[in-house]
């Protein structure tokens, strides 16, 4: 579904990626970690094309992301992401957030695209604020509103780059259940995150990254059992551990 | 000091004799309500475009705009207006130039002088619409952009109708200044209100009435503008939104 081959991406003399490669296969769930400023949320935002990338090839479903013949808004339409901010669009209603893309992008007309939003809106819990605008919800109803965005797109696979890392820690728990109902469905996911307990209970492959390399790619059994890298293994006990 | 006091001035005919001094002074706040909204509406469509083009990513298209910027905040106002009134019309091509010469001397005046402040208020009505929209959050763009909309649609639906929102007060305060400004446009001869209150005096040796007379017309109009830009502002606050609610 998603394969990066030999990705590098440099700022100047700044090394941000430095020569990933990696496959996310359909219906699999890949999480990854690493402290930050290690290059993983460029990476993923490299899969859809947001950050260009100077060296490599990432191939979504089978088309370039790299290719500058790329149809990149008719790729992007098929790959929801879901951002560390949320990033709903504060003057329009919940309802309008959820639509828009559907209409402007899909071409669906308004009623269908209402329906699919309202359908997704109830399945994350939210019904009841579809009138309202997104500055009225919490950061957990936000971002659960952000992935019912994304899915209303009917993606193929979707990107979430630290989706509770904004979040006050009481409200993280309700946007992984939505994340971990998703890929329990066979959604294919890539998901730079630091929740460790929710790569234990559904990622099949957990990814580690340092200084703009993957240094290690593992089954998720693998990485939590013996961790063949030291730096990975600092870096779980310490987010283990605390 | 002595000063001959005389209010029933404004009624008393003037020497043409077809209307009263009073009547002066209503024509020429037509002709600054006139002008000032026709040079607002183009200031406002110049300004959105350009704003918008200073923030794309093409060094070409921002490069133009901010070419634009600083040649129009950079010049003069009075200079400005003397470039496109006495100026410019002999650079125009032959024909043109000609037919613009052709006009008679109020719409030469009037239509200078919109174009004038048009532009002048159009490079700073520009660089608020670009504070705008980069005060919005990157992610913003990137939202729009992974959700499948093209740049043009970015803009269109998610950062430009943001931006606005968020710039309605510093507009206020640029709708505000395009009236004041008009008063500059009594230099080419355009009968506006600061020119009917100079004609005034002129003819009746009476500046006190006549600037008391101007100056609570200016007030006046700039509290119309005022109440109907809160109006404006009300209207498109952003619920939950900074300052919103």
């Amino acid at each position: 579904m998603i394969s990066i081959r030999n990705v590098s991406k440099s700022y100047g003399s700044f090394r941000v990626l430095a020569d990933c490669s990696t496959e996310v296969a359909r219906s699999e769930v890949v999480v990854v970690c690493g402290p930050s400023g290690s290059g993983k949320s460029t990476l993923i935002k490299c899969v859809n094309g947001l950050e260009p990338f100077q060296r490599g090839e990432i191939v979504v479903n089978g088309i370039s992301v790299g290719d500058p013949k790329t149809d990149l808004p008719g790729l992007r339409s098929h790959v929801g992401m879901v951002f560390q901010n949320f990033e709903l669009f504060p003057h329009m209603t919940i309802t309008e957030n959820l639509t828009i893309a559907q209409v402007e992008v899909l071409g669906r007309s308004r009623e269908e695209a209402t329906e699919r939003g309202m359908g997704l809106l109830d399945r994350v819990g939210l019904k009841a604020h579809a009138g309202k605008h997104p500055g009225q919800l919490s950061g957990g109803q936000q971002q659960r509103v952000a992935i019912a965005r994304a899915l209303a797109m009917d993606p193929i696979c979707m990107l979430f780059d630290e989706p509770t890392s904004a979040l006050d820690p009481e409200m993280i728990n309700e946007v992984l259940d939505v994340m971990v109902e998703l890929a329990q469905e066979g959604m294919t996911m890539m998901v730079v995150t630091h929740e460790m307990g929710f790569a234990r209970k559904v990622a099949h492959r957990v990814i580690f990254m340092d200084h703009g390399r993957i240094v290690e790619d593992a089954k998720k059994e693998d990485f939590f059992g013996t961790p063949r890298s030291e730096r990975a293994q600092q870096f779980l006990s310490k987010i283990l551990h605390h | 000091m002595s000063y001959n006091w005389n209010w029933g001035i404004f009624v008393s005919t003037t020497p043409t004799g077809d209307t009263t001094y009073l009547g002066w002074m209503l024509s020429g706040l037509q002709t600054t309500i006139a002008l000032s909204l026709s040079a607002w509406i183009i200031a406002l469509a110049i300004g959105s475009i350009m704003g918008v083009l200073r923030t794309v990513p093409s060094r070409w298209l921002s490069g133009i705009a901010a070419v634009y910027v600083e040649a129009f905040r950079n010049i003069p106002l009075l200079v400005q207006l003397f470039i496109w009134y006495f100026v410019l019309p002999e650079l125009l091509p032959a024909a043109l130039g000609n037919s613009f010469k052709q006009m008679n001397p109020t719409a030469q005046q009037f239509l200078s002088s919109m174009v004038c402040l048009g532009f002048f208020t159009g490079a700073r009505v520009c660089e608020q619409v670009r504070a705008g929209i980069n005060s919005l959050p990157p992610g913003q763009k990137n939202a729009g952009l992974a959700l499948g909309f093209t740049l043009p649609q970015t803009y269109r639906h998610v950062l430009v109708p943001m931006a606005f929102r968020l710039i309605v007060p510093p507009l206020t305060s640029e709708f505000l200044n395009i009236f004041k400004n008009s008063a500059v446009c009594s230099t080419i001869g355009l009968l506006e209100l600061a020119a009917q209150g100079r004609q005034l005096v002129d003819y009746t040796a009476q500046p006190y009435e006549s600037f008391i007379a101007v100056t609570v017309m200016y007030v006046g109009i700039n509290v119309i503008v005022m109440t109907l830009m809160r109006k404006v502002e009300r209207r498109s606050r952003v619920p939950g939104y900074i300052g919103g609610k």
